[in-house]
């Protein structure tokens, strides 16, 4: 094994050299296409925070990836990849929802949206209970199960959308509007005191929610004593057997935790935005969440500034598909892709030359020791 | 009878894409490399294949761009898991999101049709072949008709697919390459100390995983469509990794999974909203999801044990 580095090389400078060869090959592709890679990235960066209203989209965007990238980021610490995070929100947006088209006229928003939260959190972890049970007792490889999951959920919510929930037959496979009662406030009056305006960005106290679920998670993960036993699973789950831990409740609980966060991450456009239930909601939030996690290292820490990253890079996006034609939001796709290809499989390969690089410069710790020896 | 040889002939259109990538899988799963970057290769496959062919105005030279990008994504993922000892699953992930982006970006910035490219001529593709004598033997009543319905008439790339699955199991079971690439995938280390290179088996191995892959690819872009459209793999990737955990990673098998999978996608393009006796409307979700829900109760060994390779999906250390 390479000898450990600082922690701050590890947790600091490694994803950020990640995400900086995944934007150099980003910005070859843009010169192969016939564009200015520094005026693309300029109108990038432009799109995500030039003013309030691309910084509220930045913000609306980061709340999901949030969100999803701790679904994924608690399933890594037990040793579990949670690929389903896309089905999960799915199902979690059909629990939002149902309690938001059933008590909307009866309820003000402030009742309705905690109700909201537990239908989302409940129908995500559900989503994510058959594949952990599969996982923790009859040894299903919960990568291969939770994929089949995705496409199984997405066949579920066409056809309940299609048959149950549609209520007009022009406006396509979608539930009705939602009243006054399942309608949750914007954010601009947080922005407003800094000079901030929002405007009609989507941008709504989800987000002010997943912040919060930012901090639960690390508290869980690092302050709880089943946050250890996630840990211990995850490092070695043969240490964990020897030390009595029950390995099946572990995996069910811990993969019910990722299912629930993943399925929140609904509330933000099915509440916060659309105000209704429609098709493909998601659209690929669960798969951002993979490469969130990755960068951030699975640290609430890591997670918050790499998901605004990524709401950066798709309020920017779109923006500059706007500007330069031929550049459309696909290329985010790509960036993911290569993001999620080197910060997580190839994490190793910048590792040597780094610890080279740190060995030739002794920490004081070490001089020291060398010195008294 | 007419419409259930249409049927059995839809589901052979359907299969031969999920029956090359299967098989593309097991000679990677098999060598110990999971792979779940099938849909990624086969999308990067396709929308060469057909850039290359509308460019060139050859569907050959377009078979030959497709194969040469899928085994580029290929070796991307051989090198990250193979030389990096990286995760398996974080690279496929990765490279099923390179292709998609980096086909709909291409296509959109070379062709200016939203990411697809340009409707391509009879000549830029694999035409339906008619066999020998099919119009002669069609006459005979059902073998005769089977025969120019069912049998004749597909394009090169089906037969091809069909026929690497006699040789695929020659390969493997039959062949010195064929029993390195099963040893690397079961015990690394055995083959490791009879001096063969894990790595180099595990390598040759991806390759011919992106060959098979970019040819699925081809299939559908200038095979049975006539160009490439953004995502027109559909998952196809996946049903195929379904089916190969289906046919338990064995050769034969798997061409049966991918044809059951292939009749579930016949039934659902052919009874769209047909109102059938007994069974009524069929939900087309569900036929949709079946191949799914299969796997699902398949890894959860209700129908028979799925055991994986041994050493999938673990990166193979060198003692030192």
């Amino acid at each position: 094994m390479t000898n450990p580095l600082p922690r701050w090389v590890d947790y600091g400078l490694m994803p950020l050299i990640n995400v900086a060869v995944a934007f150099v090959i980003s910005g070859l592709v843009v010169l192969f296409v016939g564009e200015n890679p520094f005026q693309a990235a300029y109108l990038l960066v432009r799109g995500a925070f030039g003013g309030g209203y691309n910084l509220g989209f930045t913000l609306f965007y980061a709340t999901t990836f949030i969100f999803t990238g701790l679904a994924v980021a608690v399933a890594f610490h037990g040793g579990l990849f949670n690929i389903g995070g896309e089905g999960q929100a799915y199902i979690g947006g059909l629990g939002v929802a149902l309690i938001a088209l059933s008590l909307d006229t009866v309820l003000p928003w402030w009742l309705t949206f905690p109700l909201a939260v537990l239908g989302a959190a409940l129908f995500g972890a559900a989503w994510a209970y058959v594949p952990a049970v599969l996982q923790a007792t009859r040894g299903s490889h919960i990568v291969i199960t939770t994929i089949m999951f995705n496409f199984i959920a997405s066949a579920l919510m066409v056809y309940l959308l299609t048959g149950y929930l549609q209520k007009s037959p022009t406006l396509g496979p979608r539930s009705r509007d939602f009243e006054t009662g399942a309608q949750i406030p914007k954010l601009d009056w947080l922005f407003n005191p800094f000079g901030v305006d929002v405007g009609s960005s989507p941008l709504n106290i989800v987000f002010l929610l997943a912040l919060v679920m930012a901090l639960l998670v690390w508290l869980l993960i690092w302050r709880t004593r089943f946050g250890y036993e996630v840990r211990t699973l995850g490092i070695s789950p043969r240490a964990a057997n020897y030390a009595g831990m029950r390995d099946v409740r572990i995996i069910v609980m811990t993969m019910m935790i990722s299912g629930a966060l993943a399925g929140m991450m609904a509330l933000n456009p099915v509440m916060g935005d659309q105000g209704r239930l429609q098709l493909d909601f998601v659209e690929g939030a669960g798969f951002v969440g993979i490469a969130v996690a990755l960068m951030g290292r699975s640290h609430p820490a890591g997670i918050v500034p790499a998901a605004i990253l990524f709401g950066a890079l798709y309020q920017g996006g779109a923006e500059l598909a706007f500007d330069m034609p031929n550049i459309t939001r696909d290329m985010i796709v790509m960036i993911q892709g290569l993001v999620i290809l080197f910060a997580g499989a190839m994490e190793y390969m910048f590792r040597p030359a780094l610890s080279r690089l740190f060995m030739r410069m002794p920490s004081p710790g070490t001089a020291a020791r060398q010195e008294t020896a | 009878m007419e419409t259930l040889v249409q049927l059995l002939d839809l589901t052979v259109r359907s299969a031969v894409p999920l029956l090359l990538a299967c098989l593309a899988g097991l000679y990677s799963e098999r060598s110990g490399i999971v792979d779940i970057g099938l849909e990624g290769k086969m999308l990067g496959g396709a929308f060469a294949a057909a850039a290359a062919a509308a460019v060139t105005g050859s569907a050959w030279l377009g078979i030959g761009a497709g194969i040469m990008v899928s085994v580029g994504l290929a070796l991307i993922h051989g090198f990250a898991s193979i030389t990096n000892r990286g995760n398996q699953i974080v690279s496929g992930v990765a490279i099923n999101f390179i292709a998609a982006g980096a086909a709909a970006l291409l296509g959109n910035a070379w062709f200016n049709q939203g990411g697809r490219t340009p409707q391509l001529g009879s000549e830029q593709r694999f035409n339906p072949l008619e066999l020998p004598l099919a119009e002669t033997l069609g006459q005979i009543p059902i073998i005769g008709m089977l025969y120019e319905e069912l049998i004749s008439g597909h394009n090169l790339i089906a037969y091809v697919a069909f026929l690497m699955v006699p040789i695929t199991w020659w390969v493997l079971f039959r062949t010195r390459f064929g029993l390195r690439l099963r040893a690397v995938g079961e015990n690394p280390a055995a083959v490791d100390t009879a001096g063969i290179s894990v790595s180099w088996a595990r390598y040759r191995a991806v390759i011919c995983c992106g060959i098979l892959c970019g040819l699925a690819g081809a299939y559908l872009s200038i095979g049975v469509s006539a160009g490439f459209v953004k995502d027109m793999t559909a998952g196809r990737g996946f049903i195929a990794l379904a089916a190969l955990i289906f046919a338990k990673w064995r050769p034969v098998a798997a061409m049966w999974a991918c044809l059951l999978f292939g009749f579930l996608g016949a039934i659902e393009i052919r009874y769209q909203g047909v109102d059938l006796p007994v069974v009524g409307v069929l939900p087309l979700q569900l036929m949709q999801a079946l191949p799914y829900i299969l796997t699902v109760i398949l890894l959860a060994g209700f129908i028979g044990k799925a055991i994986p390779p041994r050493a999938a999906g673990i990166p193979y250390t060198k003692e030192r």
